[in-house]
């Protein structure tokens, strides 16, 4: 039985989310009306001509430089030339043979092993409208996208597996989100997904025929699809067939690829360069002025919580999972949180709100400053934990000061030892019995001692006091 | 000679996208084939060591602020359309 | 004697005066083209209600302080985009395109000087074409015999202007569409050097040789037209940015000590003999007025025609193919799926030139013969450049005749493409060399039909061809004589 190899490579389109398009000065927003960010240059009228959005191009240098890409010196834009009604002036402004960023690399970890996976190239162009088909065969165009900047990222064949596949996607949408360049969500399309994949026998040097998945929704979908796809030409290859060069789809009902076409060739895009923009001359200055807006990525952030603020791996790991996390993270801190405690607020009570509510950390009406405080005022035990999940309920539904909600609630603590020797000797007076009970040793009997304390004090004992003063005066009776 | 033929005349037609007659395609084959035969005049040159010239300006990294900026209405992106439904441009559908 | 017999200075004068109103200019405009527009076929669409209403504010609010081309009537070029006013380029793609939504800087810039946009004029489809015969509209006749063809793809506005219908106008310039049709119809047509007028608002035929530029009956206004519409544009990422002289104080200064270069593939055989005779007399008299004039090689002029057809073709291939019948202009009337909709809406909109321009272009872009041939263009045109660079650095213009041969019959070309194209011979290394150059009337043809001088300076060396041209204009009466059109003016 022969031993394949999987060969994958992934090209992820990330719209950048500058203000206006990359050529035109409509604004560059999601979900308007159809048709209404739109202008004469992204419809495509006779006469109109491009003009660069210098934001683009430095967000581009950015993400490639997050991607330790070398940045281009001397770049420019091309004509790639195909019709489609989606793409205005059936050319789409891309950058063929000079893109402005090349030889990148990620390092992933699947199973504990990591792994470093290449980036070809990484170039600019406009991403095109949007084409709605509908069941009475027409479809429909609005070309509110058409324009918005937009940057090709195509990986070296460097992944083996459907799970390094995920982990690429992963990581690289992590690292592109710390630059603050794009949102990267797959369900508004501000990323977005191709895979290439082929097998080989083990030991073969050159490459199988490769099928190409696109429409690809989420990165499990990347996942599976490519899992199937494996699956499905090693089926072929052992039963005699050929792979033909294919586009292909996923179909999350039947989890299976489904040919779309049999590519014949290669297209036929007539690349030339494009004689409305002029060159790009991007000197070291421009290249370290922007180099130095990039902020702390995630591997570098992960490795100095573990080996600074001394946090266990696995915590590192979560609060880098997003740039926001991490941020809210850092700032409580900054604001005198305990590390570990505020670690453990964020990957307990608050991610769980976050999920129940199904919203973003940056979505929240808890500053973190206010965590910090609420963390402050659990460790000096102006409230118990238990006050402290209410405190922490007030400060995710409506914000506000943890100090004045506990004054509100009228939550502080009762840490006063004489003031809780009083209450406590009075409930000792009235309940002989349990006194009687617990020497006769009944623990329960301190439980209900306990218990009374706290009903006398509407919950606002200190418990591990109360523990002790009750042991302490059952002890001089 | 450069040479042109009927099918590579098709095939330019279907990536220009233009509907071409059996007799356009007589006349185009004809036509293009002498235009390329002149052209072949450009391989009287060594160009081996000669720059392509794309802008005869020296002009580079000529670029605008981001800044969006209002300028036509909806009403005025779908004023000219040949055909539109619910605010969008409608096409026919590509035949699978 | 026609208004538009004055110059500008003279009109401007009249004007502020009171002996005419702007409201006269107007009227005498569509009072001519009225009387000879049956026969010379410039114009595509008129601009009649709009014009006369502009011209009645601007009778009242005349004011002291008003530009020197204050009310004055100009025709535009049917490729240079008009808001709210039907722009076609003479093509049945876009014979329904009644507003293209927005100005053209160009337009902006003139309606800053408040000129008057009498009507939109006819061309060579896209502008590709030498005699405005590839209109989808007209064939424009030659002012001076309607049986000849007057030149393109500027056709319609050589012919107006030479005709008397607007005092002015715009044309374009890709390969010598403003200097041939000028030269062809005894008119002053200017191709600036590239980047010095917007091309914001020119419907693009070949976005790197592509030059808008005005078209007078005098070098002097000729200078004025450009004034107004030049200068920076940040909607134009080629448009430059440089320091604009002013060009009609150029004027001023005579040619003694002016340094000529002829480049002698610009007299050669292929040139006719009253053309050659007409050059040289001309060169004589500007011997007379103190300048000398050398013989020079330009090694590479005989490539310029076949890398510009290559270069313009390809460009155009990709500009013309936005008109796909979805946002706007025409769409085929036949039930047809998405491919065959793009197919046959451009089969039915564009005319044969512009289908042969397109598939000329796809080819030379195409896998496997975009080396061989757009590469290999886009070298001879670098050669090309470095001809005029060696020539420019001892001399201070290039003069040469603008074409080969007066204007010829109408039909007498028009079925043999690459005859026409060969013609261009002269006029295409100013384009990829990205020059300015001026075609100015240097004489007539025994058959009565003006001949044109082209003069070529450096790059934003407007200032030194007005003076060179001025000169020579000041010195002879060519461009004083008036076609016999409509009964005499």
């Amino acid at each position: 039985m022969t031993n394949f190899e999987t060969v994958i490579g992934l090209e992820v389109h990330v719209e950048l989310k500058t203000a206006s398009k990359i050529f035109s000065p409509a604004p560059n927003a999601f979900g308007s009306e159809p048709n209404s960010n739109v202008n004469p240059i992204d419809l495509g009228y006779p006469g109109v001509l491009p003009v660069l959005n210098e934001e683009a191009v430095n967000y581009a240098m950015k993400a490639a430089m997050a991607l330790n890409c070398e940045i281009a010196t001397d770049t420019k834009f091309d004509r790639k030339n195909y019709f489609y009604p989606d793409n205005p002036k059936a050319y789409q402004i891309s950058q063929f043979d000079q893109p402005i960023g090349e030889h990148g690399w990620i390092e992933i970890e699947v199973n504990g092993e990591k792994k470093r996976i290449g980036i070809t190239r990484l170039h600019l162009e406009e991403d095109a409208g949007k084409l709605t088909h509908g069941d009475d065969g027409y479809s429909l165009v609005d070309y509110n996208r058409q324009g918005t900047p937009l940057v090709e990222i195509v990986s070296e064949p460097d992944i083996r597996t459907p799970e390094e596949a995920y982990a690429y996607l992963e990581k690289l949408k992590n690292i592109i989100q710390y630059t603050g360049v794009s949102d990267c969500k797959m369900e508004e399309g501000s990323l977005r997904c191709d895979a290439n994949i082929s097998i080989r026998p083990v030991g073969q040097a050159e490459f199988g025929t490769k099928t190409e998945l696109k429409n690809l929704n989420s990165f499990s979908f990347v996942q599976k699809g490519l899992e199937f796809e494996e699956k499905r030409q090693r089926e072929v290859l052992l039963a005699g067939g050929e792979i033909l060069q294919e586009t292909r789809r996923y179909d999350e009902q039947t989890k299976e690829t489904i040919l779309m076409r049999v590519k014949e060739g290669s297209d036929d895009y007539r690349y030339f360069p494009e004689p409305d923009l002029v060159p790009l001359y991007i000197d070291d200055a421009w290249k370290e002025r922007i180099r130095a807006e990039i902020p702390e990525l995630p591997d570098a952030r992960r490795k100095r919580y573990v080996e600074e603020l001394d946090l266990p791996v696995y915590d590192a790991a979560v609060l880098t999972s997003t740039k926001e996390m991490s941020d809210f993270f850092e700032a409580a801190v900054a604001a005198g949180a305990d590390v570990k405690q505020a670690s453990n607020w964020l990957m307990g009570e608050v991610s769980a709100f976050l999920n129940k509510e199904q919203i973003e950390v940056q979505d929240l009406k808890m500053t973190p400053e206010a965590l910090a405080k609420m963390i402050q005022l659990i460790a000096d035990g102006t409230i118990s934990s238990k006050m402290a999940k209410k405190v922490f309920a007030e400060l995710v539904k409506n914000g506000g000061d943890p100090d004045k909600i506990v004054k509100e609630k009228g939550l502080v603590q009762i840490s006063d030892e004489g003031q809780l020797r009083e209450i406590i000797s009075k409930i000792l007076d009235d309940n002989e019995q349990s006194i009687i009970d617990y020497k006769n040793g009944k623990d329960k009997a301190l439980g209900f001692l306990v218990g009374q304390t706290m009903k006398a004090t509407k919950g606002q004992a200190n418990p591990p006091m109360v523990n002790k003063i009750i042991l302490e005066e059952i002890d001089k009776r | 000679m450069a040479e042109i033929s009927k099918e590579q005349v098709k095939h330019v037609a279907n990536l220009a996208r233009l509907a071409v007659t059996e007799e356009e395609v007589e006349m185009f084959t004809q036509q293009l084939g002498d235009i390329i035969n002149y052209a072949e005049l450009l391989n009287e040159l060594d160009t081996t060591d000669v720059k392509p010239t794309t802008h005869v300006l020296d002009l580079k990294n000529v670029m605008r602020k981001d800044e969006p900026r209002e300028w036509i209405t909806k009403d005025e992106a779908m004023k000219n359309a040949p055909d539109q439904a619910n605010g969008q441009f409608r096409v026919p559908s590509i035949l699978e | 004697m026609s208004l538009f017999d004055f110059t500008l200075k003279e009109l401007q004068e009249k004007l502020h005066n009171k002996e005419i109103t702007v409201s006269d200019l107007v009227e005498a405009s569509y009072d001519r083209i009225k009387e000879v527009d049956g026969e010379v076929k410039a114009f595509i669409t008129l601009n009649e209600e709009a014009a006369k209403q502009q011209a009645k504010e601007l009778d009242e609010k005349l004011g002291a302080e008003a530009s020197i081309l204050y009310g004055m009537p100009i025709g535009i070029k049917d490729n240079i985009v008009t808001k709210g006013l039907r722009t076609t380029c003479a093509s049945q793609i876009l014979d329904n395109l009644t507003d293209p939504l927005y100005d053209a800087t160009v337009i902006q810039k003139l309606e800053n000087e408040q000129t008057v946009t009498i009507g939109k004029l006819n061309m060579d489809e896209f502008a590709m074409g030498s005699s405005t015969e590839n209109s989808s509209y007209a064939d424009t006749r030659n002012p001076w015999n309607t049986d000849y063809v007057p030149g393109g793809s500027s056709g319609g506005s050589a012919a107006a202007v030479a005709a008397g219908e607007v005092f002015f106008s715009l044309g374009s310039d890709t390969g010598g569409s403003i200097r041939q049709p000028a030269a062809f119809c005894g008119v002053v047509g200017l191709k600036p050097t590239y980047g010095l007028v917007s091309r914001f608002g020119l419907v693009a035929f070949a976005s790197s040789l592509d030059q808008i530029g005005p078209i007078t009956r005098t070098v002097e206004d000729n200078a004025h037209l450009l004034q107004a519409i030049v200068g920076h544009d940040q909607m134009d990422s080629t448009s430059a940015n440089v320091e604009i002289p002013n060009y009609s104080e150029a004027l001023q200064q005579d040619v003694k000590g002016l340094r000529i270069a002829v480049p002698k593939e610009y007299l050669s055989e292929g040139v006719d003999p009253e053309v050659k005779e007409a050059v040289l007399a001309a060169l004589k008299k500007y011997e007379e007025l103190g300048a000398t004039w050398e013989e020079v090689s330009l090694p590479h002029s005989k490539y310029a025609v076949a890398a510009y057809y290559l270069l313009a073709s390809s460009e155009a291939s990709a500009n013309l193919a936005r008109f796909d019948g979805i946002r706007y202009g025409k769409r085929t009337e036949k039930r047809v799926d998405m491919i065959d909709m793009f197919k046959e809406s451009r089969a039915e909109g564009f005319g044969y030139e512009v289908k042969r321009r397109i598939m000329l272009g796809t080819f030379a872009l195409s896998s496997g013969y975009y080396d061989a041939y757009y590469k290999k263009a886009q070298k001879v045109r670098t050669l090309i450049k470095e001809d005029f660079e060696k020539i420019f650095a001892d001399y201070d213009v290039v003069i040469g005749p603008t074409t080969p041969t007066p204007a010829y019959k109408v039909g007498e070309k028009i079925d043999d493409p690459l005859t026409m194209y060969t013609d261009d011979v002269l006029t295409t290394p100013v384009n990829l060399a990205g020059l300015p150059g001026i075609s100015i009337p240097c004489g007539f043809s025994s058959a009565g039909l003006p001949i044109g001088l082209q003069i070529i300076g450096k790059h934003f060396d407007e200032a030194m061809i007005y003076r060179t041209a001025y000169a020579f204009e000041q010195a002879t009466d060519f461009h004083t004589k008036r076609p016999n059109l409509g009964g005499g003016q």
